[in-house]
């Protein structure tokens, strides 16, 4: 007998049942539609992350005082203070040559106000490099100017979610707002990065790192940055970058490798991270998700048993003709694979119909990958082939004679 | 003129554990090419199981049996498919056609087994519902037919292997008078033909139709006289 015969009998065989062929499928639909959802939803999540960490800059290092851990605040004594000599050390192209932008940042929550509508938001004082580095445009206005820096003006950059809490629709630039008693005259307003799930760079303030210091801290912490963001030359120059700053500073703070009383902060990292978190979740839901699969599996077994025996004439029949146990035993095993492909197939498609629908409603891209839908028919075809080798086995090894007997 | 089928004190016990039942007790049978031979006995003599065994459904406890000159009472039920495949034509008084495939598909069916490709297949079924007066009926399904052209189709399906041996088990046991003429009118039309048929069954009437006939008493087989037929 040829496999194009087994198939057709095997085809015949379903269609002539075909409510029941359909039901069965649908276990195995209904967990293979799961399973290319959770991972789609994992994938899509990963990628959502990865695309924040790189519109925060790639190459971006971030360096704070104090403490050793990657998000680091600790107490800033003396040896783990930042300075904006330290901003400076770091700038020198022949001590980190792999370093290309340099804006030191000395940033507190301050109370601004533009007529009776007042506002607390995170102040930072920062240098004429501060757009470069965090790789961010205006919409409005400009920048300050280092003529500005130099002198202290008392100028101001809002970020749109702040200039539009303050100004609500109307024209910020030109007009003077209160911080903390004093006037200045906003110069530009900052284009959206948009709502990131990492940190909200929208609602701040950018103000000359000279005014900052003079201005709005007290004296005795004027000298104290909380932030240096540094931008290395490429991807690739990071972790060369992150090894110049750091022997720099330890060289200037006079610590040691062990106690370096400052962190360094890379946005690589934080992806790792990420990357580690969604794998553990989507192997956690896909495991969920594997288990519908097994019930599916069960599923195909029984109805496949169920058929055995209700074809027990049949195969008594087809084996008095001449058919060998092998061939009834790949007949069988050949329908339960059929019910299950066909289930798999059906639930990749359910899968990327949920994936178009999900999508937009989760603000999340649900990816349904041609490897993982390669993945989820062997899967399939697989459940279906080691449920159908019990039932198989079963109607391979009646007695011809028992078979045509029963009536 | 060697034996087409022979039997030699072929025995068969079925041991259900609590008690072994001795259904065949020592069977001697040889049928000649071309002989239609009865075999005729009443419910529990032996008659079904020595039916099983002629048509290599099953393999005797002891003895031997020789079907065109080979051994077959040892063989595995692989190796049992392929004989029943080649040499036997089998008729079931339940007819025993799969009813989803028309009556074509049904005599294709042993052919399939046999490994015939499609379009041969098909040339021959339909020759052989020809033969049986069914050309006009290939593409009826077993519920579209009635009794006796059922159990025509059944009869082309053992007659498309061109089988050394047909086997015919009670074949008009669910036939009306008329259709059982029908078919017994066939199987003498097939006989003269040149082809082997064994005929089983319990009616007196029915097994006369035969060349020569057994009588299975007890598990033990004697020649009756013929009485009547075309001996």
């Amino acid at each position: 007998m040829s496999w194009g015969e087994t198939f057709r009998t095997a085809i015949e065989a379903l269609l002539g049942r075909r409510m029941r062929s359909m039901l069965t499928m649908l276990g195995i639909l209904i967990g293979i539609a799961a399973v290319m959802l959770t991972v789609g939803l994992g994938e899509g999540a990963r990628r959502q992350i990865t695309e924040e960490i790189n519109n925060l800059g790639s190459n971006l290092l971030i360096v704070m005082p104090g403490g050793s851990s990657v998000f680091g605040g600790g107490s800033a004594t003396g040896a783990s203070m930042l300075t904006l000599d330290d901003a400076g050390v770091i700038a020198d192209p022949a001590v980190a040559p792999d370093v290309v932008g340099v804006a030191p940042i000395m940033s507190n929550r301050l109370t601004l106000s533009y007529g009776t509508a007042r506002t607390t938001t995170s102040v930072s004082g920062s240098t004429v490099e501060w757009p470069t580095v965090r790789a961010r445009t205006l919409v409005d206005g400009r920048f300050f100017s280092d003529a500005e820096q130099a002198s202290a003006a008392q100028v101001a950059v809002l970020g749109p979610v702040t200039a539009s809490e303050l100004f609500d629709d109307t024209p910020a630039v030109g007009q003077d707002i209160t911080i903390e008693g004093q006037s200045f005259l906003v110069v530009g307003v900052l284009d959206s990065v948009g709502a990131s799930s990492l940190s909200n760079d929208d609602d701040t303030i950018i103000v000359p790192l000279t005014t900052m210091a003079q201005r709005l801290t007290a004296p005795a912490s004027a000298r104290m940055l909380s932030t240096i963001y540094v931008t290395a030359r490429d991807d690739a120059s990071i972790s060369s970058a992150h090894q110049q700053i750091t022997r720099a500073l330890t060289v200037n703070h006079a610590t040691t490798a062990a106690e370096p009383g400052f962190s360094i902060m890379t946005f690589q990292a934080l992806l790792t991270a990420a990357d580690t978190m969604t794998a553990v979740l989507t192997t956690l839901l896909s495991g969920l998700a594997g288990i519908s699969l097994v019930v599916g599996g069960i599923g195909v077994m029984n109805i496949m048993l169920v058929s055995v025996t209700e074809r027990v004439r049949e195969i008594g029949l087809r084996k008095a003709l001449g058919a060998t146990p092998a061939l009834i035993r790949r007949q069988f095993l050949v329908e339960a694979g059929i019910l299950g492909l066909l289930g798999g197939a059906m639930g990749v498609a359910l899968g990327v119909v949920g994936a178009a629908i999900l999508t937009p409603l989760l603000d999340l891209q649900v990816t349904i990958s041609i490897p993982a839908t390669l993945l989820a028919l062997s899967v399939s075809l697989a459940v279906g082939l080691g449920a159908g080798v019990y039932p198989a086995a079963r109607a391979a090894n009646l007695p011809p004679i028992d078979a045509l007997r029963s009536e | 003129m060697s034996a087409l089928l022979r039997m030699r004190g072929v025995r068969k016990v079925y041991d259900t554990g609590v008690i072994a039942v001795e259904a065949l007790r020592g069977i001697d049978l040889d049928v000649e090419a071309g002989d239609f031979v009865a075999i005729m006995g009443p419910s529990g003599s032996g008659k079904s199981t020595l039916m099983h065994i002629l048509g290599c459904l099953d393999v005797p406890t002891g003895g031997s049996y020789e079907l065109g000159g080979v051994d077959v009472s040892h063989m595995s039920e692989a190796e049992l498919a392929v004989v029943r495949n080649a040499q036997i034509g089998f008729v079931f008084q339940q007819f025993n056609l799969l009813a989803s495939m028309t009556a074509l598909r049904n005599v294709e069916l042993p052919l399939i087994y046999a490994g015939v490709g499609r379009a041969e297949r098909r040339e021959r079924a339909q020759a052989a519902l020809a033969r049986v007066g069914l050309a006009d009926r290939v593409e009826h399904r077993p519920g579209e037919l009635s009794g006796g052209q059922q159990q025509r189709v059944s009869v082309a399906r053992a007659l498309v292997t061109d089988p050394t041996l047909i086997l015919a088990d009670e074949p008009t046991g669910n036939l009306d008078s008329v259709s059982t003429h029908d078919v017994l009118a066939l199987f003498h039309e097939l006989h003269d033909a040149g082809r082997t048929i064994v005929l089983i069954t319990h009616e007196a009437d029915v097994a006369a139709e035969a060349h020569r006939v057994w009588r299975i008493t007890d598990g033990l087989l004697s020649e009756a006289a013929p009485s009547g037929g075309r001996a």
